[in-house]
């Protein structure tokens, strides 16, 4: 029996309809990537699971059990990272912490919540507010208060969209690092083919919308652990992310029509600087230019 | 402009004299006017009268040649003259507008309840601060309450659409409703509470205008909360009270202080209202009380200083605000 399992899953807001159909089946500790475009229905997906949407057709299982709200035993992880901005660092861990683990006594939730801090890397910052923290740090945190709640699968809504790619190859390597450790289920949601080979055992396109569905699913089997450097000139690796890419840019060529539009250009030119300054009128050229667009 | 450092002290001064010199040039002044029976003649026999009279009318006959003679001309004559031409002149006010005080006058007028402001002549005759220590403790009564039955209704209204449905056209009806139309109200209500039933109808004015921006702005917050908020509340499974404590409220409180300046801002409003018609002492109780007087310069006096206090009052409260804005 499937861990976690969707059966058919729809939903629509407002009559558009964002996923149709979708089917999915993950095993308990498996790590796997959905991967898609802007848009086209990932947080939809991921707040399915977590229970706080619910589908209007389809039912979504964990453990064998219909999913019908949201619980401690999805960790989401939000796109927004959704940080109680009046609350520190600790503070924040804390509130998930006190809640999930109720009836441990405080000194055991405080070292709990002081690990998962330490597991960020963010010891030095734990008095601090979420607006003194940097995006990234902000992300951190809301791992580790997704993590310190122990949940049986861990829900990852594109962690790391919002991050330069510096940042977000760091982040990479630590939220492999830790899930690794702590052999957990996860989704991860992402727009970065790249993310999800490093990442996941499994990479499953999103399709493009209305309607969006999954595709057929990619198992990835590169050797762990992935050494980013090392994976680039990785024959499988580069296998592999030529047919997932393909395989979203198949989508995409399916619907691609295209449009041609008239372009006006800025009816202005720079300023001669060394003219005079009295009474130079702005200098204007006008020019219109046709341009064709293909558009998804 | 920027070439001032002290710009924001300099410029609120020019305004400030702008306006008292158009007080000034408004306001009317206090002259001596010779009666109608009395001639120049008369005057002179009065002064010649006197010992070394001669002598002394020569010096004064100049300041005396007009039938109108100001204030300062004279207290500047000598004080016998003046005794013995005074029962000629008769006191009158003139000027744009004769009644109304001028700047100096509100000003001599106001000294001793400044200098002394905390000072108990009588029930209606005490120091300013006195005063306004007594509509302070009133208007914190009438705030706590207005804060209390206020901040529950916003709550209601900001979750509970259909709450919002039946209540939200009779807030938008008794919204506007002056704190004059209210205190009538409460005076009959409380009729049969005894000696205490003016204070009652008081706090009842205050709490009733004082808490819509409350209720308003708390109901804004609620409906403000972003979604991802109560969605970590939601996944964590809080309890509807944890939901509240522990994310509803902090979110909102925001969106509350600004409320609680407001309202803050129209209790000041109604004290002086209700002390005005209920006879309390207070700062708007004694400005009533003046009028009832005839002494006019308290009245600008005390509209200066519940002003000036409604300001203070106003500052305390964004100060508090900011701090809760600078979080989220
Ligand atoms: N609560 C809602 N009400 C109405 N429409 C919604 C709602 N939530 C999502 N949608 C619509 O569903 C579609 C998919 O949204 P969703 O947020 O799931 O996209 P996404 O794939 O997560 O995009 P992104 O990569 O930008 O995060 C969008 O067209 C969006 O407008
Ligand atoms: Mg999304």
């Amino acid at each position: 029996m499937a861990f976690l399992e969707l059966k058919n899953v729809s939903k629509s807001f407002d009559g558009h309809s964002v996923l149709s159909n979708v089917n999915l089946s993950i095993a308990e500790g498996e790590f796997v990537a959905i991967v898609g475009y802007s848009g086209q229905g990932k947080t939809t997906l991921i707040s399915l699971i977590a229970g706080l949407t619910k589908p209007d057709s389809g039912e979504v299982t964990l453990e064998g059990k219909v999913v019908s709200g949201p619980g401690p035993d999805r960790g989401l992880v939000f796109q927004n990272y959704s940080l109680l901005p009046w609350l520190t660092v600790y503070e924040n861990i804390a509130l998930a912490v006190d809640q999930v683990f109720a009836d441990w006594d405080a000194a055991k939730r405080q070292a709990h919540v002081e690990k998962y801090i330490a597991m960020v890397k963010l010891s030095h910052a734990k008095d601090r507010l979420p607006k003194q923290l940097s995006g990234g740090m902000r992300q951190r945190v809301s791992v580790a208060r997704t993590l310190a709640i122990q949940p049986r699968i861990l829900l990852l809504d594109e962690p790391l969209g919002a991050l330069d790619a510096l940042t977000r190859a760091t982040l990479q390597d630590e939220i492999g690092g830790i899930c690794q450790s702590e052999g957990k289920t996860v989704i991860l949601i992402t727009n970065s083919v790249d993310e999800a080979l490093l990442l996941a055992d499994r990479i499953i396109p999103l399709t493009i919308g209305p309607g969006a569905t999954l595709g057929e699913s990619v198992p990835v089997n590169l050797a762990r652990p992935r050494d980013r450097a090392g994976l680039n000139h990785d024959p499988e690796f580069k296998r592999l992310r030529a047919l997932v890419t393909n395989q979203l840019l198949g989508f995409n060529a399916a619907r691609q029509t295209s449009i041609t539009r008239k372009l006006i250009l800025p009816n202005i030119l720079p300023e001669n600087l060394d003219a005079p300054r009295v009474n130079r009128p702005p200098r204007r050229i006008g020019e219109e230019k046709d341009e064709t667009l293909t558009v998804a | 402009m920027n070439k001032f450092k002290f710009d924001w002290l300099i410029l609120p001064i020019i305004g400030v004299v702008i306006v008292l010199l158009t007080w000034h040039g408004l306001a009317g002044r206090k002259v001596f006017k010779l009666t109608d029976t009395v001639t120049k003649e008369d005057l002179s026999a009065l002064v010649i009268a006197l010992p070394e009279g001669a002598a002394q009318w020569n010096a004064v006959a100049a300041q005396l040649k007009n039938k109108q003679i100001e204030a300062a001309t004279a207290t500047s004559l000598p004080p016998a003259v003046w005794t013995a031409v005074k029962d000629s002149y008769e006191e009158i006010r003139v000027g744009p507008i004769p009644d109304l005080p001028n700047v100096a006058e509100t000003w001599i007028s106001s000294l001793p309840y400044m200098k002394e402001p905390f000072a108990k002549r009588g029930e209606m005759d005490q120091g300013i601060l006195r005063f306004t220590w007594y509509s302070l403790v009133l208007v914190s009564k009438g705030y706590a309450i207005a804060l209390l039955i206020g901040v529950p209704i916003g709550f209601f209204l900001g979750l509970s659409p259909t709450f919002t449905k039946m209540f939200d056209p009779l807030i938008q009806v008794l919204r506007p409703v002056s704190p004059l139309a209210w205190l009538p109200l409460g005076l009959i209500l409380f009729m049969r509470a005894g000696p205490e039933a003016g204070t009652y109808a008081a706090l009842f004015t205050i709490a009733l205008c004082g808490m819509w921006p409350t209720v308003l702005n708390t109901a804004v917050g609620v409906r403000a909360v972003p979604q991802d908020y109560l969605n970590v509340g939601r996944v964590l499974k809080l309890s509807r009270w944890k939901m509240l404590t522990k994310i509803l409220i902090p979110a909102t409180l925001p969106y509350m202080f600004t409320g609680f300046r407001l309202s803050l801002g129209i209790c000041w409003l109604a004290i002086v209202a209700a002390e005005m018609l209920t006879g309390r002492p207070g700062a708007g109780g004694f400005l009533w009380q003046e009028y009832n007087a005839l002494i006019y310069e308290h009245i600008i006096f005390s509209i200066l200083v519940i002003g000036v206090v409604g300001l203070i009052l106003d500052r305390l409260m964004s100060l508090i605000e900011a701090r809760f804005k600078a979080i989220s």
